[in-house]
């Protein structure tokens, strides 16, 4: 598997995308701290921007890679390598160039700025970790949908599809059932709500340890009083965790059974 | 036995691409398997090989079953149909990590040498032509030495140059003991290199013998119309 991983990441390393994502990154880094002139404002606009942005390059990058890709993986499928180290390989190089990315797109201009110096270190590492979790969660679920689509075109769509749900219309529903059903307590349905989304899950998370729940008020201090210790902090990285391995444990199954 | 088949049923979906194929082959002859398109050629190659999974039935490799096994690959050398790799990488570079895959020795200079690509070594296989991969295709396949040889489609795009190189690697192979299986629409290609011929249609074992067995079946004095005579079954 390591030398499946190894070819992956150079082959992505080179390409120009990889080079567009860091790059990017970089400019949004230094961009930010020019505008806010301050180390802890500029994570919080960051983090607005990642929290949307890594799942939709996660799951575009990753359906991208498995579709052009197809014909070295059979390349590959012939040779005495096992299956399921050709997909982890692959799933490893995509999620991993793309990790590395933004942790020297963002590290590098908020390094130089100072952030060894500043308080705000904790929240910037807290910060990459989710984007790095995000990541992983996102492509694996993309080469879940790609693995099992032939169709090209349904498979890019259904992938944007989840992002799109998981973003944007999860987000709608979750706010029109509090509406609707306003009259019953609601920070248990909440809390639940906002774990079985790892985008809300990041978001949360990174919003509670930059210490600003206070704007959230009654539900922003049961999320506080869950999240913000220690055992509602390790529970959250756990189903941040959890949801990086099913789809890796679905990848595996369906690369297990499929013909090519 | 180089392979064993037993009762191979394939299906994609609604369609029954293989049908119950009983097949061996034995070691040190090359075989051709032909067959219309759409016949089940490629699937029962791909079957061999592990990447199809089938639905029904046995397949043994050196007398070693197939199935949740990887390792026999190391002795199968494959040549893909269509020859698509990588676009970011150059092709020495290639040749490395297929070597570093697979783990063990191999001989490519030679091959580089017969089919003129040095000059390409150091270019990105996404400038080179369908020949030109097609050519890099073979010397990855060609390069190692395992017992069995499978080659789909190996003589598109090349040239009349390298078609002779393909022909002569393919008998000096033989000679080595080697068994070549081969799937080809080129006829006269067929007739030059193939011992034993394996007729698909439909999904089942028309015809399996020699090419004189077959002349003989069919009535015809020509392997091209044989073949063609074999579809339309006007021997039976």
């Amino acid at each position: 598997m390591l030398k499946i991983l190894k070819y992956s990441f150079y082959d992505l390393i080179r390409s120009r995308w990889s080079y567009v994502y860091f790059l990017f990154y970089l400019a949004l880094g230094f961009v930010l701290l020019f505008l806010n002139n301050d180390v802890s404002k500029a994570v919080i606009t960051l983090m607005n921007v990642i929290i949307v942005l890594i799942p939709l390059i996660g799951t575009i990058f990753g359906v991208m890679y498995y579709y052009n890709s197809r014909e070295f993986t059979e390349l590959l499928l012939a040779q005495p390598i096992k299956r399921s180290s050709i997909f982890m390989g692959q799933y490893f190089g995509v999620a991993g160039s793309l990790t590395l990315s933004l942790v020297l797109g963002l590290g590098i201009p908020f390094v130089l700025y100072g952030l060894m110096q500043s308080n705000a270190i904790f929240d910037f590492s807290l910060l990459l970790v989710t984007g790095a979790f995000l990541t992983f969660i996102f492509v694996g679920l993309s080469f879940v949908i790609a693995i099992s689509n032939e169709n090209k075109i349904k498979g890019f769509g259904y992938a944007v599809l989840l992002w799109l749900f998981l973003a944007v219309i999860y987000d709608g529903l979750f706010l029109m059932s509090l509406i609707v059903f306003e009259e019953y307590p609601l920070d248990k349905f909440s809390l639940v709500a906002t774990i079985l989304n790892p985008i809300d899950l990041s978001r949360i998370l990174i919003l509670l340890k930059l210490d600003i729940s206070a704007l959230l008020g009654y539900t922003g201090a049961i999320f506080k009083k869950f999240f913000g210790t220690n055992l509602g902090f390790l529970i959250s990285l756990a189903i941040l965790l959890l949801w990086t391995i099913l789809p890796i444990l679905g990848l595996r199954y369906k690369a297990g059974k499929k013909d090519f | 036995m180089t392979i064993e088949i037993n009762n191979l049923h394939k299906q994609f979906g609604k369609n029954q691409v293989l049908k119950g194929v009983d097949l061996t082959i034995e070691k040190g002859n090359i075989y051709a398997v032909l067959g219309p398109n759409g016949s089940g050629k490629t699937t029962l190659i791909k079957s061999i090989l592990g990447m199809v999974i089938p639905d029904k039935g046995k397949i043994s490799v050196l007398n070693e079953s197939i199935k949740k096994n990887w390792k026999y690959r190391k002795k199968i050398d494959y040549l893909p149909q269509i020859a698509n790799f990588p676009p970011n990488i150059k092709v020495k570079e290639l040749i490395g990590m297929i070597k570093d895959l697979r783990n063990s020795s191999s001989e490519e200079e030679e091959l580089i040498d017969l089919f003129g690509l040095e000059p390409f070594l150091n270019k990105k296989l996404s400038t080179l032509s369908g020949g030109t991969k097609q050519k890099v295709n073979i010397v990855l396949t060609f390069m190692f030495d395992s017992p069995l040889i499978i080659l789909d489609e190996p003589t598109t795009g090349l040239d009349p140059k390298a078609l002779i190189s393909l022909k002569e690697l393919i008998q000096k192979e033989k000679t080595n003991g080697k068994t070549v299986l081969i799937t080809s629409h080129i006829m006269q290609f067929v007739e030059e290199v193939a011992d034993e011929i394996v007729y698909l249609l439909e999904g089942e074992i028309y015809f399996k013998g020699s090419i004189e067995k077959l002349l003989e079946q069919t009535e015809q004095a020509n392997f091209e119309h044989a073949i063609a005579a074999i579809t339309t079954g006007s021997h039976a």
